[in-house]
């Protein structure tokens, strides 16, 4: 650390740089787990795979959380040579992080009765159809991979809401991205949609992170230093000389991030990667993916260049109006349940996008509460969708959910209230989550905040046409004769369901507490 | 803080909502006693309230109160209070719940899913409670918050147990709604920075006369309060989503929502775009009473030319609302208190004539005028009573419309003489849809198939609906004293904090208060 401080002389020795364990442990406990899933994997017996590594995944995560609200939380501070920081608004997205794990591993790990998760196929190298497949499935093989590959992601995110320089966040970029890729493709259905969406999320995010890197090269060579506190220094100390690096590097490390939470442009890949990857998958990338990445964004905009935020801020502010418009117009046309999904999300990505541009402390906590709000109902959205099933798959089709509310009227009011939440109604997270995101975009964005929140608020009404299309026809509609009916779920996914439920309603009743708790940790250490 | 009266008035009838909703199968028949018995323990309280509630003009404006911090973060409380007008509202709602609930009490048929029928009646208690909120709410998120649940139950009424068209009606009804909804939002937020902030930032008596920022800033304020209570109340351009609703809905359901909930439209253009922007809407006056005129004549223009009764009667409500919104706009303390009694009035009127159109239709099967004629000859006594309804309606002197549209009138000519004049147009149309229908439904000689199959006339529970909204008619008509005297303290303090007084009478004998 001192020697770093020294501008012109080079470390005589090299120096092991100091860490904090008791900050990071969170992290290690994670990695820890994913690293003996792969053991696992290699020596435990096929048939209590399984088993052992739901417990193992689900153990890890509730240690870690625990040691991340008991210890981390004393421990905060610039740890590991500068390039991680745990702060409060890092700690309050890691334990969110760690909490949308825990529910994605339960939908994760329904099983429906059979022998292994229900939602990954048994063998993801076989070709789709083919008697190695067949056989794969007829011998017992399942995909228990899975776990430790969440794993890895979820040590990816918790590394990139804490990461304190540009290298640190591209690794952690790479480690959350790679996994999901993989997770993709593992659908046990439809095995071909899910390797396309694989291989489209893939390039298309090998693209993104390309994209990042070379923009995080140019803000090196701009502050001569990847650390975003001396890229901020560097700003507000600029002589002038190197002004052509900081623009390009900005837009181009945004655009890699902006990639990550499906903002339009970049949003491309959302659908089709929904749509495509087993659904618990796509709950727990939508829940947790997007936080992470706001977590960065927010990071990014707020220490790093928030010194030069007039000459890029205008240009995300139009990112988000397109996301918004875009996101809620196309969800409009959609017929697959999960590719409206999809499109909502990108509309609530512009959402969040509006809060992050107040450039407030209050516009952090505002952001932190809509992820923590959104995150929960996602990830039960897409644990119900799982569900609702059509002679063995999923019943995606808008066509085949007519008529559900008649026949299971708890699973069709549970996913009623999660559209409610997303429609932002009163009583539900949604709305005090948008209220959360906008009033800082009103208070301290000026002009360009007060017309995000107008083109907000008009794309929430668009998006509230879609939900509402859908309650109707969950509840106004003859059920039509495909025989569609939903699973009773296990208890894991029955956990991982009402919480999310009960959050929603919760985080919209009484939602004092989070907000209080996210108000009090949104200071970022510099 | 005492007895928390108006908080029990919302939790009454969401507990007997989740009793009826929760009835075991064995026992569902007593779901609509229950309904019956929650919305009659309301009224017991409201009454009581009433009682409580003091008139003296020394009296605070907002009584009756309660406040608890909610979310501080957003300076939000849990705050509820009534002033004279939100109290003869809430009145009003718990009048008209049980009476609509008598009225739909077979509207299932006998042989109805018991599970459609809880959840009908269930619905019908949830929405009391959203309707004593919205009114008793002393903070404006809360009332926000009311404002916007209120239209999910209306949406489950419309939409599950409406008419043939139900689906797109529903869906027609909640866009519009939520549009307006959400244009408040942003305003709602607004207010707060531009208000006194702070833990109470949204209640009440922090912000009336104390909402800073620019003229603009005010005046967009203002328009987005006003556009969601225009779409609301409804006015004139925006009023095309009510004729659906109205139509599509069950009688009772079309009952709580032109009578109680579009109420909210007016009620809120007095409370807050009056007590909170003086200014703005001192410049928005002119343009208001405008579409108050314009909304007057075209919705009786419409009603004539209307051949579906619900949609006529849906269509008399625009028009009598553009005279409530002229009342509010006028800014004066005879046109005001015209208006707040009008807000009653109005919704008797309209209950009796959608729960008496709502009976024939029970017996003929068509909202069609053109199928009708003659049905005097064979009911009556329904006959009878939809013709006071309908002179309600039409501001006979001696019933209750005719105080406040006298009013209303007398207090806009202060001002705007040309308005009312064009206002009065309105009275006479009103006479004219309401006459026209009469004569095509009842008159005529007796209906044919009335020699094969006589339709009954009014039952005892049909006349048990019936009587509480014949009475209201004739109590308020010709003793309108105790709901003006509740009213009256209310309209005052509003126009005061606009900071207008009545304009001095030319004929100097007057005195101006």
């Amino acid at each position: 650390m001192t020697a770093a401080l020294l501008p012109t002389a080079l470390p005589t020795a090299f120096e092991a740089v100091k860490v904090d364990y008791a900050a990071v442990a969170p992290m290690l406990i994670v990695v820890a787990a994913a690293l003996v899933g792969v053991l696992v994997e290699a020596f435990a017996p096929r048939l209590r795979r399984h088993a052992i590594q739901v417990g193992l995944t689900l153990a890890a995560l509730v240690v870690a959380f625990a040691v991340l609200v008991l210890v981390s939380v004393d421990n905060q501070g610039v740890t590991v040579g500068g390039s991680i920081v745990v702060d409060g608004p890092a700690l309050f997205m890691q334990g969110s992080l760690l909490i949308f794990a825990v529910l994605g591993i339960l939908t994760m790990s329904e099983r429906f009765g059979g022998r292994s998760a229900d939602a990954f196929t048994p063998m993801g190298a076989a070709t789709p159809g083919s008697p190695a497949e067949a056989a794969a499935d007829r011998a017992g093989y399942a995909t228990s991979e899975a776990f430790p590959l969440t794993m890895f992601a979820v040590f990816g995110m918790l590394m990139f809401v804490s990461a304190n320089d540009l290298i640190t966040m591209f690794v952690a970029l790479e480690v959350l991205s790679l996994p999901l890729y993989v997770l993709t493709g593992l659908a046990r259905r439809r095995r071909l949609l899910s390797q396309e969406a694989s291989l489209k999320y893939f390039l298309l995010g090998a693209f993104s992170s390309a994209f990042f890197l070379f923009g995080a090269a140019l803000l090196y060579g701009y502050a001569g230093s990847s650390d975003l506190s001396k890229i901020a220094t560097a700003i507000t100390t600029a002589n002038g000389d190197l002004e052509g690096l900081l623009l390009p590097g900005v837009v181009l490390t945004l655009v890699g991030l902006l990639f990550k939470i499906g903002a339009v442009p970049f949003h491309s890949w959302t659908p089709d990667a929904y749509q495509g990857a087993p659904s618990p998958v796509t709950g727990f990338m939508a829940a947790a993916t997007k936080l992470a990445a706001f977590g960065a964004i927010l990071r990014l905009a707020y220490v790093g260049l928030e010194a030069s935020r007039l000459e890029w801020r205008l240009g995300v502010a139009a990112v988000a109006v397109l996301t918004m418009v875009v996101g809620a117009v196309l969800s409009v046309t959609q017929t697959d349940i999960k590719r409206l999904l999809a499109y909502s999300s990108v509309a609530h990505a512009g959402f969040i996008l509006v809060g992050v541009l107040a450039f407030d402390v209050t516009g952090v906590s505002g952001v932190m509460f809509y992820l923590v709000a959104y995150g929960l109902a996602t990830i039960a959205a897409f644990a119900i969708v799982a569900l609702v099933r059509s002679g063995g798959s999923e019943a995606t089709h808008l066509s085949q959910w007519a008529g559900l509310g008649r026949k299971h009227p708890v699973v069709a009011g549970i996913f009623a209230l999660l559209l409610l939440a997303f429609a932002g109604i009163p009583l539900t997270s949604g709305f005090t989550a948008k209220f959360a995101a906008f009033a800082p975009a009103i208070a301290h964005g000026g002009l360009a905040g007060i017309v995000m929140v107008v083109v907000g608020v008009l794309a929430s009404a668009v998006t509230a046409f879609v939900y509402f299309r859908l309650i109707v026809l969950m509840y106004f509609t003859e059920p039509t004769g495909d025989e569609v009916a939903a699973l009773t779920p296990s208890i894991a996914s029955t956990i991982a369901i009402t919480v999310g439920a009960l959050g929603t309603v919760i985080l919209g009743v009484v939602p004092g507490p989070i907000l209080d708790l996210a108000g009090r940790v949104s200071q970022f250490i510099q | 803080m005492s007895f928390p009266i108006l908080t029990l008035m919302m939790v009454v009838p969401l507990v007997g909502a989740a009793v009826v909703w929760l009835l075991p199968a064995a026992s569902s028949r007593l779901a609509r006693p229950v309904a019956l018995a929650t919305s009659l323990v309301t009224l017991v309280l409201a009454l009581l309230a009433w009682a409580r509630f003091d008139t003296g003009g020394s009296a605070e404006r907002y009584q009756l109160t309660e406040t608890h911090s909610w979310i501080p973060q957003f300076g939000v409380s849990y705050a509820l209070g009534v002033d004279g007008i939100a109290l003869s509202l809430i009145v009003m709602a718990a009048i008209l719940t049980p009476v609509c609930l008598l009225a739909a009490w077979n509207d299932l048929g006998d042989d109805a899913d018991p599970k459609r029928e809880k959840t009908y009646f269930a619905l019908m208690l949830v929405l009391l409670t959203f309707m004593v909120g919205v009114f008793a709410a002393r903070d404006v998120f809360l009332f926000y918050v009311f404002f916007e649940a209120m239209l999910i139950p209306v949406y489950f009424l419309i939409g599950m147990f409406g008419g043939p068209r139900r689906q797109y009606a529903a869906v027609k009804f909640i866009l519009f709604s939520l549009v307006g909804g959400l244009i408040m939002l942003v305003a709602v937020i607004a207010l707060y920075f531009y208000g006194p902030g702070g833990e109470q930032g949204f209640l009440y008596e922090s912000l009336e006369g104390a909402v800073g920022g620019s003229t603009a800033a005010q005046r967009w304020m203002f328009l987005g309060f006003f556009i969601a209570f225009a779409i609301k109340a409804p006015m004139w351009p925006v009023h095309t989503w009510l004729p659906d609703a109205a139509s599509e809905a069950r009688p009772a359901t079309a009952v709580l929502l032109v009578g109680v909930l579009d109420k909210v439209g007016t009620f809120g253009m007095l409370r807050f775009c009056l007590g909170f922007f003086p200014e703005a809407s001192k410049w928005a006056t002119p343009v208001v009473i405008t579409l108050a005129v314009i909304s007057v004549i075209y919705g009786a223009l419409l009603a004539i030319g209307s051949r579906d009764m619900m949609r006529l009667i849906a269509f008399t409500s625009i028009s009598h609302f553009g005279f409530i919104v002229m009342g509010i706009f006028a800014m004066t303390t005879t046109a005001g208190a015209g208006s707040a009694l009008y807000m009653v009035n109005h919704g008797f009127a309209t209950a009796g004539l959608f729960l008496l159109a709502g009976f024939l239709v029970a017996r003929h099967g068509s909202q069609r005028i053109a199928d009708y004629g003659g049905w005097q000859r064979v009911t009556p006594v329904l006959a009878g009573t939809f013709l006071v309804a309908g002179l309600s309606s039409l501001a006979l002197p001696g019933l209750s419309s005719y105080v406040s549209e006298f009013l209303v009138l007398t207090g806009t000519f202060q001002r705007y003489p040309w308005a009312a004049a064009i206002g009065t147009i309105g009275i006479v149309l009103a006479a004219l849809y309401i006459l026209l229908m009469y004569q095509r439904v009842f008159t005529g000689p007796r209906p044919e198939f009335a020699a094969v199959a006589e339709p009954r006339d009014l039952g005892l529970r049909e006349k048990l609906v019936v009587a509480p909204i014949i009475a209201s008619f004739l109590l308020l008509g010709f003793f309108p004293k105790p709901v003006l005297d509740l009213v009256n303290p209310a309209v005052g303090k509003t126009l005061e904090l606009v900071g207008v007084s009545d304009p001095a009478p030319t004929n100097a004998s007057g005195s101006a208060q």
